[in-house]
């Protein structure tokens, strides 16, 4: 694979993806420590929202350790040249979360939807491009459908105003072939000014791959996460993507070496999970399971006795979508009388 | 037989139509108009075929029809935005209207919780919150009937299929109208609610995931009786509203997982989330026509 002289660029995840394996309870001192450093390291883009998106504090989600907004007030006026997003998910968010993170001085929204339901971002894309914010359309669990369908639908978010359309591996099924495929079509049939994104999970550890593949074919943007800090088994580890970008020539102008220190020094330090690919994220990743219920399953087990995976398979033969975390106690609930029926 | 209280419809979509194959079985109520902005309206064509007047030039050429065709009640299954102009036609000629897109112009009715106090006050409009706040409302005020609920938060998942272009162009309507409604009508003093949509095939029958956190310890018994009793309520006028898993008691937290299969009348089973919108419309249109007839009769 050749990518000598390509540009690309990165966007973290480690304050937003990484919410999650923290149940949320990043501290707004800790997400400045890390901005910070990102910030100097280079690092162009930066997430910063509830892990499920601004709105996202509620009991089927956790309830985080500040709001969004004050998250959000202490890390973006600290920011010397990285642009901080927000994630925000129609159904849980809306458009007064968007108002309220644009007056924080959010510079990215990201309009997350399930890949086949574009439609009901249609007024969120809108207000992100009527208030001249940079917006993205990000279309999860890409992996269900195929490409031509997902095309279709990010034609409908680029119609309503997004200049950045992204292929999420919310599971982190995906094999590079798969991220090929889509990238390479978004590229060819949205309009040339925009700019197509790919966001990896770790699960089945392909996340480098995947990002490389992504960019051979034409992306613009990588989310990765310092430290791998995300759900699931975490996001494509930033530090270890930059290395190989420098080894292959790639051009993201971030410090490899800089970097490398966040996530030795200020990223493991904190983490309450360890973030890997332990037999449920695999499973996630092999099942095509949203990775944020990674915990949720894993505590749904251990208090109603089942085995978590056997949690996760369910959940991925029922077809479940992001967002559905209520599912999964639910389904820990049928199991266990199922299991007590026998 | 008993005199029957007339009534329109006004919306020909989904809603509109599976309003009618309701209302038609109604012992009070007889459906007369229907009205819609589309001559190629399946719901319109229907509706002609059952024997109703139609129109599809909107609620304006419904209106001199109203006072010679002795229309008494309007349901407004159209959407929010055009909800205020609808109302004041038919207000103006003395209409009762029962509301169910988002507008939220009147107060709030779910009926098993709120639809007999509603009635004594003789209200021109009520609305019947959203979908999502049908099928978990109740179950919201089952828990603060009994004691505190400091927060109410609501999960509807609903099939890809069952939700309408109204809908998703405005989600935000759901989730601030509902929210609002589990306040108000469930009792929370804070509420939160959240739609997922589902494109799974076949479709998934609504499910409903509904959080309470109690001021006190719950009251374990008492609320799994409340609980019991306000379901019964329910399944009077949706049968297939059923308590899938709970309510699991963890800390103050009191959960309820419900799932919502509809009668199938014009809409698929799994659109239970339309059918429990349409059975409490009919519901609370029913009361109203009692209300009517007893002041008649007086």
């Amino acid at each position: 694979m050749n990518l000598q002289g390509k540009k690309v660029t990165l966007h973290d995840m480690s304050l937003r993806d990484g919410m999650h394996p923290q149940r949320h309870q990043l501290t707004p001192d800790q997400m400045v420590q890390v901005a910070t450093a990102l910030d100097a390291a280079g690092v162009p883009m930066i997430e910063v929202t509830h892990g499920d998106g601004l709105g996202g504090a509620s009991v089927n989600y956790g309830f985080p350790a500040a709001s969004d907004e004050d998250y959000l007030r202490a890390v973006v006026p600290q920011m010397k040249d990285a642009k901080v997003s927000a994630l925000l998910l129609p159904g849980i968010g809306t458009v007064d979360h968007l108002r309220m993170a644009y007056d924080c001085g959010v510079h990215t929204i990201r309009v997350a939807t399930h890949c086949t339901e574009a439609d009901v971002s249609e007024q969120h894309i809108a207000l992100g491009q009527k208030m001249g914010m940079d917006t993205v359309g990000f279309l999860m669990m890409a992996h269900m459908i195929p490409p031509d369908e997902l095309v279709a639908q990010a034609k409908l978010m680029e119609s309503y105003g997004a200049n950045c359309l992204y292929i999420t591996d919310s599971a982190g099924y995906m094999l590079p072939d798969d991220v090929t495929a889509r990238v390479s079509r978004f590229v060819d049939e949205l309009k040339p000014e925009t700019e197509v994104g790919f966001h990896g999970h770790h699960n089945m550890h392909m996340g480098i791959a995947n990002s490389l593949a992504a960019i051979e074919a034409g992306a613009h943007r990588v989310d990765g996460s310092v430290a791998g800090m995300g759900a699931g088994a975490g996001n494509t580890p930033l530090e270890v993507f930059v290395a190989v970008l420098e080894r292959m020539g790639v051009e993201s102008g971030v410090d490899m070496w800089k970097l490398m220190d966040i996530a030795e020094d200020i990223v493991y330090p904190l983490m309450t999970h360890k973030v890997r690919a332990d037999r449920d994220s695999l499973t996630l990743g092999y099942a095509g399971v949203y990775s944020s219920f990674l915990l949720f399953a894993k505590r749904a087990a251990e208090k109603y006795g089942l085995k978590s995976t056997d949690i996760l398979v369910e959940l991925g033969r029922l077809k479940t979508v992001g967002g559905q975390e209520d599912m999964i106690e639910d389904v820990a609930l049928d199991m266990k009388k199922a299991s007590a029926a026998e | 037989m008993t005199t029957k209280v007339k009534a329109a419809i006004i919306g020909s979509g989904n809603i509109g139509t599976d309003l009618l194959y309701k209302a038609l079985r109604s012992e009070i109520i007889e459906p007369v108009w229907m009205v819609g902005i589309d001559p190629e309206s399946e719901g319109l064509r229907r509706a002609k075929e059952l024997g109703l007047k139609t129109t599809h030039e909107g609620v304006k050429a419904l209106e001199p029809h109203i006072a010679e065709d002795k229309v008494q009640i309007a349901w407004d299954a159209t959407s929010a935005y055009v909800h205020g102009t609808n109302n004041d036609v038919v207000a103006s000629h003395g209409v009762k209207m029962v509301d169910l897109t988002p507008a939220a112009i009147g107060p709030f009715c779910v009926p098993p919780v709120n639809l007999e106090e509603m009635m004594g006050r003789n209200e021109q409009n009520v609305n019947m919150v959203t979908c999502g706040g049908q099928a978990t409302i109740p179950m919201v005020a089952a828990v603060s009937r009994v004691q505190p609920v400091e927060y109410g938060e609501i999960i509807a998942t609903v099939s890809s299929k069952s939700a309408g272009p109204g809908t998703r162009k405005n989600i935000d309507e759901f989730t601030r109208t509902t929210a609002k409604g589990v306040e108000v009508v469930g009792g929370a003093d804070r509420g939160k609610a959240i739609i997922i949509i589902n494109p799974a095939e076949p479709p998934l029958i609504m499910r409903d995931t509904i959080h309470c956190l109690t001021k006190d310890a719950p009251k374990e018994a008492e609320i799994v009786e409340s609980a019991r009793a306000m379901i019964a309520e329910v399944q009077k006028y949706v049968p297939g509203y059923t308590l899938k898993n709970g309510p699991v008691f963890d800390g103050n937290r009191v959960s309820f997982f419900m799932e919502v299969e509809g009668l199938g009348d014009f809409l698929p089973k799994y659109a239970g989330n339309l059918d429990i919108m349409t059975a409490a419309g009919l519901r609370t249109a029913e009361l109203i026509a009692e209300e009517i007839l007893r002041a008649e009769a007086a």
